[in-house]
């Protein structure tokens, strides 16, 4: 199983994105932003940071890389693909999932442990959940509030494409408590939150909920 | 040599925490009569021929694939003279 890893200038996690999957019983393969080059990969990780240092809106530079433009085809296609934190504002910018993340509601940028509700254990990052487990993965970003106008947020809500909410708190203001969705056939997932950081004991994360993620796309892989 | 200036703002029904956390830092300078600030974003494009209805429309395209997100934003496209 081979897993692609996304690394745009100014991606902080890929390591720890490489790290989670090869954990996972994963190949990580490093995939450059400027490349053209998908190297076979059977999913993708469009991991967080500071893409283009934020330039213009989280992502928005991003979204035109050269990698993009075969990422975009491929995940139309039913390429599995996960992004977190930064990773959900590219894949929110390439359109590959609706609406926009946008400044905190509290303008603070908010580091901490959060509760997060399951709410659809079908998607290909989350079959190893239960629907309505919740678990706790870190947050770290100041522009996370999930928006989109009402059709398209009535849309998700109906279909079941609100994949993770925000238990407890809401460090952000999204709306529904959006944490992270899908695309329509559930290939494509987005969230704020970071699996990548809670996969082992030892780092001080809050727990190894993370490992649901990539268990998940090993079990979906070797099943394919 | 010409300079079109896109103007872009976040939707009205998009909550903008910049332009309120402005506002409400207003009257502590003694600044009163303000109901509301939104912020936005300005760009200066400078285009190498004329203003005209063409490069105009490059402008427009520019600020539809790149320079707004008409997820979130409206643009407003003029030229400066």
């Amino acid at each position: 199983m081979r897993v692609g890893v996304v690394t745009f200038p100014g991606t902080l996690d890929d390591q720890d994105a490489a790290r989670a999957l090869r954990l996972a019983g994963a190949e990580a393969v490093p995939l450059w932003h400027a490349d053209h080059d998908l190297k076979g990969v059977d999913a993708v990780f469009l991991p967080g940071g500071f893409s283009y240092g934020d330039y213009l809106r989280c992502g928005a530079i991003s979204r035109f890389a050269p990698l993009m433009t075969e990422l975009v085809p491929a995940a139309q296609a039913g390429l599995p693909m996960l992004g977190t934190c930064n990773g959900f504002q590219i894949l929110c910018e390439a359109h590959l999932l609706p609406g926009a993340l946008v400044r905190n509601a509290g303008l603070h940028y908010v580091c901490r442990d959060q509760r997060i509700r399951v709410d659809n254990a079908s998607t290909a990052w989350t079959t190893d959940f239960a629907e309505g487990q919740e678990i706790t993965l870190p947050v770290k970003h100041g522009e996370g509030r999930y928006v989109a106008d009402a059709e398209t947020l009535a849309e998700l809500e109906a279909s079941g494409r609100v994949v993770f909410r925000y238990a407890g708190s809401n460090p952000n203001g999204s709306l529904n408590d959006i944490a992270g969705i899908t695309n329509e056939a559930g290939n494509v997932v987005g969230l704020m939150p970071h699996p990548e950081h809670a996969v082992e004991e030892l780092t001080g994360a809050p727990g190894v909920d993370g490992r649901g993620f990539f268990s998940s796309i090993v079990r979906k892989l070797v099943n394919a | 040599m010409a300079r079109v200036i896109v103007d872009v703002m976040l939707k009205p029904e998009i909550l903008d925490p910049q332009g309120q956390a402005i506002a409400r830092a207003l009257p502590r300078l003694g600044f009163s009569g303000v109901s509301d600030v939104r912020q936005g974003k300005r760009f200066e494009v400078e285009v190498d021929g004329p203003a005209d209805d063409a490069a105009i429309a490059e402008v427009r395209k520019m600020a539809e694939t790149l320079l707004a997100n008409t997820v979130i934003e409206d643009f407003v496209v003029r030229v400066e003279g």
